[in-house]
């Protein structure tokens, strides 16, 4: 009796948890999974608009030989293999300056380096395409501090535009990883350090064998967020550069727009491009996994 | 030798700091000038804030129109979102079991997605909706309701709610809907507002799916306006900078009023 009654009830339970998560449930399978596995069907096929047909892996094949593809992918990772280093040490470097008991003006800091995540990525991309902006903010104070001794264009050479995004990424997203490598940093007990001081540990030596392990399943996380969303780069290109000179810093993202919304609608091999962004997602962030597992 | 790397420890934060405030000055000093001013980098503020203000609101650009949009979109979709968020958070944690434990794993598998794999096949499937389709201001939030980075902040916050005080609900008689209404959501209030503020947040700034789905301008939401005025071949870099401060604005008061909730939000579940 009592056995049959726990039954019901853990049944009513049960229904009564469905309940709650069943909305979310059915619209990230609607929203995200249906999306993705519609998009690898469409993928496997060809033609303008709506007029779709089957051709297999012909899609991918294309992949191969277009130039265009081969220039997005290849500044996508420049983007990625450049920028995301830089950020993430410049990041945790900030963040252990930050972490000092006796440093004044903590929270100045702090706020201060935090703020450029409040502005939109359309807005502070515009903020930065005025700033180098051929005789512009930057063009001038870099001739006055005698650095360079003609403008730099940023805009039109494929060099400077790339390095023009890279600057404007990292002013964006270092704050953000910063307060992650912040919270980390506050987790870790002080006697930890008191100990290895009264050992004689340098600072240098400290950082090495205490921060950075402790610190690693949060760098972890940022390496892999910061990947992700590099690999998806597009409001920056489209708002700074438009992608240009020619492609010279276009992404696949911005690609895959152009593909499917600017020239003429060709759905089939746009969702092929936008599955290279999912391999590349996918076994980056494994590789990367991999690597912190292996030096634990 | 101590003393050195003090100096240069304030020297580099100083730096860093200056370079992180120095854009929001810029495009303060830079809404009150010309737009020649601008792009040869005046640094000396101009008298040309109203002028810049009354070509925002009057040039025919639907700036004004793009800010109601821009609210209406985030204030709903926050609305939204926290409801079936924290309602699917509360729900995969406090009843617990192993079908709806594996599910949630896989919903946590859509945070890998990226967007881009999902334009073309969002864009097409809108476009057979009848109500809500392409052009629509459900068509934005509808697709931005339910995320798995909500879901699980929502779910790691319950693990640290107190769970004696749903007992002591049920034994005064309380249903099960009433326990999370009456004493979940008023005890979770900082959790809420960390939610808030992030939903709200991305869905301000929001570009690509309402580039996709808004086709008119009178539809479009501040970041596309924005975007639109500063692709046109002559942009007018004074009056841009007076709508980028206004579009800033929401996000710099929650962020100086709220700051708590804000860099929580941020963090999400990864903190402790």
């Amino acid at each position: 009796m009592s056995i049959n009654k726990k039954g019901t009830l853990e049944r009513k339970q049960n229904i009564i948890g469905w309940c709650f998560t069943v909305a979310s449930i059915i619209l990230i399978i609607t929203f995200v999974f249906y999306p993705m596995i519609q998009a690898f069907i469409t993928s496997l096929k060809s033609g303008a608009g709506n007029n779709l047909k089957f051709v297999g892996l012909s899609n991918y094949k294309r992949l191969l030989t277009d130039e265009t593809f081969k220039k997005a992918v290849f500044n996508t990772l420049i983007y990625l293999v450049v920028q995301v280093p830089i950020m993430i040490l410049l990041a945790l470097f900030i963040s252990v300056l930050l972490n000092d008991k006796n440093l004044k003006g903590k929270g100045f800091f702090r706020t201060a380096i935090f703020l450029p995540c409040i502005t939109s990525l359309v807005a502070y991309s515009v903020i930065f395409k005025s700033l180098f902006a051929n005789d512009g903010l930057m063009n001038k104070l870099f001739m006055n501090l005698h650095l360079i001794s003609s403008p730099i264009n940023w805009m039109t050479s494929p060099f400077w535009a790339k390095v023009t995004i890279i600057i404007a990424i990292t002013w964006r997203w270092t704050g953000y990883n910063m307060i992650f490598y912040l919270a980390g940093l506050q987790n870790i007990d002080p006697s930890i350090y008191e100990a290895a001081e009264i050992d004689g540990a340098s600072a240098t030596k400290q950082f090495f064998n205490i921060t950075l392990p402790l610190l690693k399943p949060i760098i972890l996380f940022t390496t892999i967020t910061s990947t992700s969303g590099t690999l998806q780069l597009f409001d920056e290109v489209m708002n700074i550069t438009g992608g240009g000179p020619g492609n010279a810093s276009t992404t696949i993202s911005q690609y895959i727009y152009n593909l499917s919304f600017k020239y003429t609608p060709n759905f089939g091999y746009a969702a092929a491009v936008s599955y290279t962004i999912v391999a590349m997602i996918v076994i980056l962030s494994l590789i990367q996994f991999k690597v912190a597992g292996d030096n634990k | 030798m101590k003393k050195t790397t003090n100096a240069f420890k304030y020297i580099f934060l100083s730096i860093a700091s200056l370079i992180s405030i120095f854009p929001f000055l810029w495009m303060i000093i830079s809404m009150t000038n010309k737009s020649v001013e601008v792009t040869k980098g005046s640094l000396i503020p101009g008298t040309h804030l109203f002028e810049n203000m009354r070509n925002l609101f009057t040039n025919n650009l639907h700036f004004a129109n793009s800010l109601v949009n821009s609210a209406k979109i985030s204030v709903i979709t926050t609305v939204i979102a926290l409801v079936v968020s924290s309602l699917a958070g509360y729900g995969f944690e406090i009843y617990r079991n192993k079908v709806r434990d594996r599910i949630f794993s896989i919903l946590l598998l859509s945070m890998m997605v990226p967007f881009a794999s999902l334009m073309v096949p969002l864009f097409r499937m809108f476009r057979n909706f009848k109500i809500f389709g392409l052009n629509t201001t459900a068509s934005v939030i509808i697709p931005s309701i339910a995320t798995a980075f909500l879901i699980f902040f929502f779910r790691q916050n319950t693990k640290s709610f107190p769970k004696d005080l749903l007992e002591a609900g049920r034994i005064d008689g309380l249903s099960e809907l009433q326990l999370f209404t009456r004493i979940y959501v008023p005890t979770m209030k900082s959790t809420y507002a960390a939610a808030a503020i992030i939903t709200f947040m991305s869905s301000w700034n929001n570009y690509m799916w309402p580039l996709i789905t808004l086709q008119t301008a009178s539809k479009r939401t501040a970041p596309l306006i924005i975007s639109t005025m500063s692709s046109s071949y002559t942009p007018d870099y004074g009056m841009i900078m007076a709508g980028i401060v206004i579009t800033t604005l929401p996000t710099a008061l929650v962020f100086f009023l709220m700051q708590k909730q804000f860099v929580e939000g941020m963090l999400g579940s990864v903190k402790g």
